[in-house]
């Protein structure tokens, strides 16, 4: 009987679209230097692999055609066993997997999170915090603080602190480039640059209960100028975070609307990751310094 | 004090919904319908001796492959109403189901299509198969693989009842804390998942020694190492990864039932809790898991492929390395789960270059069935249709999986519906497909008779077609920056694709439907499609030598091997066979509904832990070790099935086979 090849014009398909560089608001139309080098990544690992894929899935289609019941072609039944071939399936893939095992290596300390990028320009510290089902963010050099809505200037690098103050979740801007966890009681990093302007989407990408689909923000990279703009704009908000009413602040909410607040609480971001380490007084311990 | 615990009224979910309410009805239709045939074929009787109470791995085998088959039904219900709610939910439109029903149902979808679909499937093709193909009567502990089929099937019961009675956990199947701590999920769903994952986690870690046992101490005399079929040598790796990875589950559950019931701290955000130790201790489990499910997968390709191909094995020694090193290399893989965790890049590479590392055997094997193809002589049998299909499908899979190695790619693919298409694409592709081939290729060896094919190959079309038009899509998605579990969704560039992958769901259920009618009229038409020789596909190892169905005894006299596939051998010998063998009396187990009660106990000490219902729990958890005692107490567990009795049943089987070649004579 004949085969069909779906399998194939399926694999075509997602090459043709690795290739086509993909659509709007995609990890392959990045706006940024992290996004970038992964996207580049991506394709050059599908690539190596395509050299043996594409073989394999030929000589596969080739091979059921070939020796089918009834094609007359040679037929040996007790052949078992060839050194030669033993060594092209062990070696093939080594080699290809040698190669992919380097790329590994220097890619992932390269494009490491917490990696400072390298800019002759000073990185813009953000504090990211993770509530149901919203996202805090705290500038605490200009010391303001927005719910859902995130502003950085382009080029300049940024360096997200995240945490959670409640079910773990995953910061991630994909156009930009990689995500990471955000959990309570720790803080992890993500340095990430904007290499144009642009508004992306942001979105937790761990699922955090019924609120999760709604818990997405803007990341506004812009100039310089705008930026300090946007900056002033916060500043003018009545609303401010001390204390005393963070509570209300991180109230479980869905669908939350962009906030701003003028000022903000200066140690806010250390204390909601130090709620969680126990007593009061092991404030400082349990964070790690750079 | 509550008689019911924390059961009220309004913990009837039926009440909520119309979708849950239809849900419920059919569900207890079903079963009224069931027990009303029974009732009215008067079939109880033969059911409790004959199968409910049965210690014969076959009857087991058949049990569990119907627990997976019904699973599969409930399974992918959930998958459809996911791909419909998903293909409507956009630009404001919230869809026709709210999250508290759309979070339960992918956490029930993924947690039973692993734990009751895809587990009960494997261990009933290994039931069915190991003991036949290595020359043994029965498995180590008959009593045991009772117990364990019971307690699969307890887990079952809860799973599906909390869909009438409470709800399910609305956590995801891994149940991460601390979301699914009391804190943030305070209902009875995150207690359903542990309890029945519990209870059946136990069952397949019984398993996984009983067949260890089986397999390393009850070979046929002769069968050495490397005379193994390769099923057999998958399902012993398979063996060694549960003992290995089960504990790991338990243990962890274990630990995050303390901090619900218990008020402990070990995954919570509080008082020193962990929740990075519980998702490292979830795929220091989870990875291996994905191995004792795809693992036997292979071994089924690695029968199917000589039989169909009418050749040997090609490179059966790489084979059983290949095998051995996966099975290694499953425990040091699991960090690649959450890469996006903050590791160092060290750790993060070390992962990602092991995981990257399993390709190497992997790949082997794919090699291995190709050249065992090449110079064959393929018969396109619906079985070698599901292989084929695996093929092409499962080297796909295979390319993304190592694409989401790449730490830095999986720091943008983490989460998307490109893992999503990825998983489903090896867990359909590679590990559902070879059980249908499995299911396929030994249904005459366990029932007596053959599925008919026509169907079989319409449901592989089905399944092969809609699976692409259902996860193609998928792959693109995650590439557009859409992360999984959402219930709905304002980028209307998704929508179309998320169309698609439902009109693959519909596919999908066309090939499953096909299955149904397949089996339906097989069973209708069994007279026609009967295996009376016991070796319908013309097989090379010797569950083929004995007659379909095996007598409860499997083999009239224990098999000599001196090679590799013994009955091909066999065969090429020719007359060797019909020498007149000297029958002797035959050492059984009795069948004992022990198992059944024990699990009975256990589903029901589930329960009331769910609900609270403490004298409940204090009376089944009682029950457990009284009736386990009750069975030690008991010496009347063995019995011997006389030389004559054996000489009877093997000349029956005889005359059968003499009538059948007098008939091809003719």
């Amino acid at each position: 009987m004949t085969k069909r090849l779906p399998p194939l014009s399926g694999a075509l398909a997602l090459g043709a679209l690795l290739t086509a560089g993909g659509c709007q608001n995609s990890i392959l139309d990045p706006k940024g230097a992290i996004g970038a080098a992964e996207k580049s990544l991506i394709l050059t690992s599908t690539y190596a692999m395509l050299v043996i894929v594409i073989p394999v899935i030929a000589l596969t289609l080739w091979f059921a055609w070939r020796y089918r019941e009834g094609s007359g072609a040679r037929y040996e039944p007790d052949w078992g066993h060839s050194v030669r071939i033993e060594i092209f399936c062990w070696g093939i893939p080594s080699i290809i997997i040698a190669f992919l095992g380097y790329l590994t290596w220097t890619s992932t300390h390269a494009l490491d999170p917490y990696r400072p990028l390298d800019s002759a320009k000073k990185p813009l510290v953000i504090e990211a915090v993770a509530l149901n089902w919203k996202w805090l963010f705290i500038y605490p050099e200009q010391g303001i603080a927005t719910i859902n809505e995130v502003a950085f200037p382009v080029g300049t690098p940024v360096d997200f602190r995240i945490t959670s103050d409640s079910v773990m979740n995953s910061f991630f801007i994909p156009q930009l480039g990689s995500q990471i966890y955000a959990m309570a009681g720790m803080r992890t990093q993500l340095h990430l640059i904007a290499g144009e302007a642009g508004t992306f989407p942001g979105l937790s990408a761990n699922y955090s209960g019924r609120g999760f689909s709604d818990m997405r923000f803007n990341a506004i990279a812009t100039s310089d100028a705008k930026f300090a703009d946007w900056v002033a704009a916060a500043r003018h908000s009545p609303a401010t975070i001390d204390t005393a009413d963070y509570s209300k602040v991180a109230a479980p909410e869905e669908k939350a609307p962009v906030q701003y607040f003028s000022a903000v609480e200066p140690n806010l971001f250390n204390e909601i990751i130090a709620k969680y380490m126990g007593k009061a007084e092991s404030f400082h311990s349990g964070l790690k310094e750079d | 004090m509550n008689l019911l615990g924390r059961m009220g009224w309004s913990d009837l979910a039926m009440l909520e919904s119309p979708v849950i309410m239809g849900a419920g009805l059919f569900m207890g239709l079903v079963v009224v319908a069931v027990l009303g045939v029974i009732t009215y074929m008067k079939a109880w009787k033969y059911l409790w001796t004959e199968w409910l109470t049965s210690v014969d791995h076959k009857k087991i085998g058949v049990m569990y492959i119907i627990v997976a088959l019904i699973m599969l039904l409930r399974g992918f219900s959930d998958a459809i109403l996911m791909r419909t709610q998903q293909a409507m939910a956009y630009g404001g439109h919230p869809g026709y189901l709210p999250p508290h029903h759309y979070d339960q149902i992918f956490t029930a979808h993924g947690t039973i299509m692993i734990f009751f679909m895809a587990m009960p499937f494997m261990i009933g093709l290994m039931n069915i198969a190991v003991p036949l193909q290595i020359g043994a009567r029965d498995v180590a502990f008959p009593f045991l693989n009772s117990f364990s089929f019971w307690m699969t099937a307890a887990g079952a019961v809860l799973v599906n009842l909390s869909l009438v009675l409470g709800e399910f956990g609305q956590t995801g199947w891994l149940a991460y804390p601390p979301l699914s701590e009391l804190k943030f999920s305070p209902g009875v769903g995150v207690d359903y998942y542990i309890w029945s994952l519990q209870l059946t986690g136990l069952g397949t870690l019984l398993t996984g020694v009983n067949f260890f046992v089986t397999i390393v101490k009850m070979r046929a005399p002769g069968m050495t190492w490397m005379r193994m079929p390769i099923f057999t040598w998958t399902i012993l790796c398979t063996a060694i990864l549960i003992m290995a990875a089960f504990p790991i589950l338990t243990v962890t559950f274990g630990m995050l039932s303390l901090d619900r019931y218990l008020g402990f701290h070990f995954f919570t955000n509080e008082l020193g809790g962990n929740q990075m130790m519980y998702v490292n201790l979830i795929w220091a489990w989870g990875h291996p898991e994905v191995y004792i499910l795809i693992l036997p997968a292979f071994g089924v390709f690695s029968e199917v492929v000589p039989t169909f191909a009418r050749k040997r094995l090609f490179g059966y020694n790489a084979m059983v390395y290949a095998t051995v090193c996966i099975t290694f290399l499953s425990f040091v893989v699991w960090l690649h789960h959450f890469f996006t965790m903050g590791s160092s890049a060290n750790v993060n590479a070390f992962f990602g270059i092991t995981t990257m590392i399993i390709s190497i055997p992997t790949g082997v094997k794919i090699f291995n069935w190709l050249f065992t193809m090449y110079r064959g002589r393929i018969q396109y049998t619906s079985m070698m249709l599901w292989t084929m299909g695996f093929m092409v499908t499962f080297v796909i899979g295979g390319m993304t999986g190592v694409m989401l190695a790449l730490p830095g790619n999986d720091w943008v693919l983490h989460n998307s519906l490109f893992l999503i298409a990825h998983f489903h694409n090896v867990i359909i592709g590679g590990v559902f497909f070879g059980y249908m081939a499995g299911y396929t290729y030994w249904f005459p060896k366990a029932t007596g008779f053959k599925l008919h094919e026509g169907w079989a190959k319409a449901s592989f079309w089905f399944w092969l077609t809609g699976f692409y038009v259902a996860f193609m899509p998928l792959y693109a998605l995650g590439f557009m920056g859409m992360t999984r579990r959402m219930n709905h969704y304002d980028n209307p560039a998704w929508t179309p694709f998320l169309e698609v992958a439902l009109v693959g769901a519909l596919l999908v259920l066309c090939g499953i439907s096909c299955q149904v009618i397949g089996l339906v009229v097989s069973i209708r038409n069994r007279h026609e499609n009967q295996d009376v020789t016991g070796d319908p596909w013309n097989g090379r190892t010797i569950e083929w030598s004995t007659s379909s169905p095996p007598p409860f005894y499997n083999f009239a006299v224990l098999p000599h091997i001196d090679s590799l596939d013994a009955f091909n051998e066999t065969k090429q010998r020719g007359h060797e066979a019909r020498e007149t063998p000297v029958y002797s009396d035959i050492h059984m187990p009795r069948n004992t509904p022990a198992g059944l009660f024990m699990s009975v106990a256990a589903g029901m000490l589930g329960f009331a832990l769910i609900w609270h219902i403490w004298w409940l729990a204090a009376i089944s958890l009682l029950a457990i070790p009284v009736i386990f005692i009750v069975r030690s107490c008991n010496d009347d567990i063995d019995y011997y099935v006389p030389a004559a009795e054996v000489a009877r049943i093997e000349a029956l089987h005889n005359a059968r086979v003499a009538k059948l070649e007098l008939t091809h004579v003719a």
